[in-house]
């Protein structure tokens, strides 16, 4: 988001869900969209049958892989030299959008010409592994498109490194002119229900709703009129700091809602050791989470099916979530729990619903300001929408970007952080399965879901498996510099030799354990979840 | 649907007595479905390729009956939907599936919103008029997700061709002949798919149903409520079903932006809800244990403590952690509790990325 928003002045998918059926290129890098974003991916299935041609690119042999075209199995954590690799080919064979590149954007100087003089497919080859032949194939195909189309999720921004791949993507887009148009664009596909609306509203150290900074003297102002109050104009923490904060006596009390870090953060020992410094813990949440369980207060919230609201999902578009039944015992709503915490510390919100809350967003943010809960009956809008009767923005930055240029970044290979070595052989990558969501705490409690998906299991390669002396099915130890967990092998196809894949669904078994919480990315400080370096016994 | 008149070819044609322009290419059913003219179908289906199987959509054209969902409609045609004769032949039909089916919609999930069903109370058929073996299967399909009642699969193929053209998975298909020929996954192994439930959303019968939805409700004192899907990021469109303050089943509109299609979180991962683990109650731990306590208890204690940290260390030593899961509102109330009331910037979720 951070990337997306330096690059073009606002982070979101620039494109919308329905027009991917009409790409003739789709991208789709670090993302197994089948598992993950299945209702999204049939759009993508969609596109291929109807003759468009897809490129995936992932370490593993995700499930998108069988419907694409070409495959690039790159080494994890190398994404900056494949797509740099890629645009020497599209520079070099001109396959660029001269016209974009001159009327749309900044920064595609001698300097960045320069710099992707370097990355030569056999430069590319040997640090991705991706054979050069495949990487200027992909070149030409993303660079003669009419209409291509990049979707992208964590496992390009959970890096060390990960605002250099997103200003990598956006690079790639803005060179052959793939922005601003239908069925084109850089599209960040959101991982959760209302990622898009939680981001939207602010829930960030340094911006206040709408991405607007809090070290603005203008928009602090606007701010402190609005909620009649004076505000503090020092950027806050963000998550991973908090958490070295009050290791360090300096945080001495959180309030945590909806979130389950225990289990979601690296390095779960450092985390929960974070929180036991705190002096004051209080968790809002639907189930007694691992988080909720140290924490000195718990108080319990309604979950979706039990509130009136909105959800923004990843295409921008603002939804209404409606209550279907009553929270079960003393259970309320989020709003109601914080307005009386709120006046309890003589604060007082008052809103008679949540129609009011709403309404005060829109002028908190224009891009809200058309939307109200009146329009959303007739069925979703896609922000930006700033007057009653705007229709909704199905893609951004048609004529322009709100930053004015976009801009291009020069962007080095760095490799990850940790990389395998003698005492920690293979390389650790963490994500989804399709049956488990996050940390299990709504989907562990099917009983259908976990009797086909309810336990733990690491994927590792055939010949891999047959150095280690491993069949399928048997129980391995996997350690890495911060703990070690047990769980099954799974000798499977998907991930190359050397590299390994475990789900972070399961306590029992906890990725997290394995990941490390010092590798942060500079600029937007989200940690290194695909890449730690780990070993493996058979036990 | 039809592609414009600017880049189609029209062809004109009468249906019932009223004329009809078309693009070439378009059938007959989707023709008379223009013009809001019912022809019964169970074959068809929007979503997927033309099967032609089921002979329900029989219409007469030019004194002869062809099967309107796969005959495209030519210049010049006449066209009867309801001539006796075509009604006679499509009775018939229905009642030859009918022959072979179990009759039990007493007791079946899709009663009341059945295809099937409908057809045998449009026509009133009460009992078959065709006797004849019927099938029976011994072993049930043991996944967790889906009922597969075969002896009520009336073999229409939506659900074959909705999981290869639509999901892209192929799990299951066609096997033996005739008599025998019945949908089943590889060697009629369990099934083994994604478990998205798309062939249960497109099934005209009872064969494909939820197991978790067996004898919790069906059309009768059941509230609907549409929201949106809780887990990814997609947005997916939700119909919930309600019954005694219990979620029993999730659907999807087809006229939705996600055109009906889940997956299996949405479809089948509704059961945390209503379910028993809830936390129902704030809790205060004492002496390492946490306690039942009263809102008034728990909100006066937390914001007392807040309190007396702010003072002590400033508003800087306190910190927030929303969430991606909860609402807009939620998220706004949140950071402006921690920026208005608390007076810091110390809020961050997981999701800022």
């Amino acid at each position: 988001m951070v990337g997306l928003a330096t690059v073009f002045g606002s982070g979101a998918m620039t494109n919308s869900i329905p027009e991917i059926e009409n790409n003739d290129v789709l991208f789709v890098i670090g993302s197994n969209t089948k598992e993950n974003h299945p209702v999204l991916a049939l759009r993508m299935i969609k596109a291929v049958r109807k003759g468009a041609k897809l490129i995936v690119a992932d370490p593993r042999r995700v499930p998108m892989v069988r419907f694409a075209h070409l495959w690039l199995q790159q080494r994890p954590g190398t994404d900056v030299a494949l797509l740099n690799s890629m645009m020497h080919v599209i520079l070099k064979e001109d396959l660029v959008d001269r016209d974009f590149i001159v009327t749309m954007t900044e920064g595609f100087d001698r300097e960045f010409i320069k710099n992707l003089e370097e990355y030569t497919p056999e430069v590319g080859q040997r640090i991705t592994g991706v054979p050069k032949e495949k990487i200027i194939e992909a070149a030409r195909l993303y660079g003669q498109a009419e209409r291509a189309g990049i979707y992208y999720t964590m496992g390009i921004t959970q890096h060390s490194h990960g605002s250099d791949n997103v200003f990598c993507i956006a690079n790639l887009a803005l060179m052959t002119g793939n922005l601003g148009r239908e069925a084109t664009g850089v599209n960040p596909l959101r991982g959760q229900n209302n990622v898009q609306g939680s981001s939207d509203m602010g829930c960030m150290p340094s911006m206040y709703p709408g991405y607007q900074r809090v070290d603005n003297p203008a928009v602090r102002e606007r701010f402190q009129r609005l909620w009649g109050v004076k505000l503090s104009e020092k950027v806050g923490l963000t998550a991973p700091e908090m958490l070295y904060a009050a290791e360090a006596g300096k945080l001495r009390a959180m309030y945590i809602m909806g979130e389950n870090p225990v289990l979601t953060d690296p390095d779960v020992s450092h985390t929960i050791k974070s929180f036991k410094s705190l002096e004051f813990l209080v968790v809002q949440d639907i189930f007694m989470t691992e988080t909720a369980e140290i924490a000195d207060v718990v108080l319990p919230g309604a979950c979706f099916a039990e509130k009136e609201g909105t959800f923004v999902n990843t295409d921008r578009r603002v939804q209404r979530v409606r209550k279907a039944v009553e929270p079960p015992g003393m259970a309320r709503e989020d709003t109601w729990i914080i307005m009386q915490l709120s006046k309890r510390l003589g604060y007082n919100m008052r809103y008679s619903g949540m129609d009011e809350i709403f309404q005060e967003i829109g002028m908190a943010w224009p891009a809200y300001a058309g939307i109200t809960y009146t329009r959303l009956e007739k069925g979703g809008i896609q922000w930006p929408c700033p007057t009653t009767d705007h229709p909704g923005t199905k893609y951004l930055f048609k004529g322009g970007f709100p930053r004015g240029k976009a801009r291009f970044t020069v962007v080095k290979y760095r490799p990850p952080y940790e990389e395998p070595d003698e005492n920690y052989p293979f390389v650790l990558t963490t994500g989804r399965m399709l049956f488990q969501y996050h940390t299990g705490s709504m989907t562990r409690r099917a009983k259908a879901i976990e009797t086909v998906a309810g336990e733990p299991y690491i994927e590792i390669n055939p010949d891999d498996a047959v150095t280690l002396g491993l069949q399928d099915g048997d129980m391995v130890r996997v350690s890495s510099r911060r703990g070690e967990i047990r769980l099954k092998a799974k000798v499977s196809r998907r991930p190359d030799r050397g590299v390994v894949f475990i789900p972070f669904h399961f306590k029992e078994a906890a990725a997290n354990i394995l990941t490390n919480s010092e590798a942060l990315d500079p600029l937007c400080k989200i940690p290194e979840l695909k890449v730690c370096a780990v070993k493996i016994t058979k036990v | 649907m039809p592609e414009t008149s600017l880049t189609k070819k029209m062809v004109r044609c009468s249906i019932n007595g009223v004329s009809v322009e078309v693009p070439e290419g378009t059938t007959i059913l989707e023709a008379a479905k223009a013009l809001g003219i019912y022809i019964p179908a169970l074959c068809y289906h929007p979503k997927i390729s033309i099967t032609g199987a089921c002979r329900v959509c029989l219409v007469e054209v030019d004194g002869a009956a062809v099967v309107s969902c796969a005959t495209p409609v030519e210049e010049g045609m006449t066209v009867i939907t309801n001539s006796p004769y075509v009604e006679e032949l499509r009775k018939d039909i229905i009642d030859l599936i009918l022959s072979d089916h179990p009759y039990d919609c007493m007791v079946c999930q899709k009663a009341g919103d059945c295809e099937l069903q409908e057809l045998a109370y449009l026509y009133q058929i009460r009992y078959p008029k065709f006797q004849g073996k019927k099938r029976m299967y011994k072993k049930r399909d043991g996944n967790p997700f889906i009922e597969r009642e075969m002896e009520k699969c009336i073999q229409c193929g939506r659900c074959v061709k909705i999981c290869d053209e639509v999901q892209g998975v192929g799990a299951i298909d066609f096997a033996y002949k005739g008599f025998d020929l019945k949908v089943c996954p590889p060697f009629e192994h369990d099934l083994d798919c994604e478990f998205c439930g798309q062939c249960v959303m497109v099934c005209p019968t009872g064969a494909l149903v939820g197991k978790d939805w067996i004898a919790r409700g069906r059309q009768m004192n059941i509230k609907k409520v549409d929201t949106v899907c809780p887990y990814c990021g997609c947005g997916c469109n939700i119909t919930l079903h309600v019954r005694n303050n219990e979620v029993v089943r999730v659907t999807s509109s087809p006229d939705t932006f996600n055109e009906g299609y889940l997956c299996v979180k949405g479809r089948f991962g509704y059961k945390f809800i209503n379910h028993p683990d809830r936390l129902k109650s704030p809790l205060i731990k004492r002496n390492g244990r946490f306690v039942e306590v009263s809102w008034d208890e728990a909100l006066d204690y937390v914001a007392e403590r807040f309190k007396e940290i702010k003072e002590r260390y400033g508003p800087d030593a306190l910190a927030g952690l929303s969430s991606a899961r909860c609402t807009v509102e939620d998220n706004y109330l949140f950071q402006k509790f921690f920026r208005a009331a608390i007076g810091t910037n110390n809020i961050d979720h997981c999701a800022r990325y």
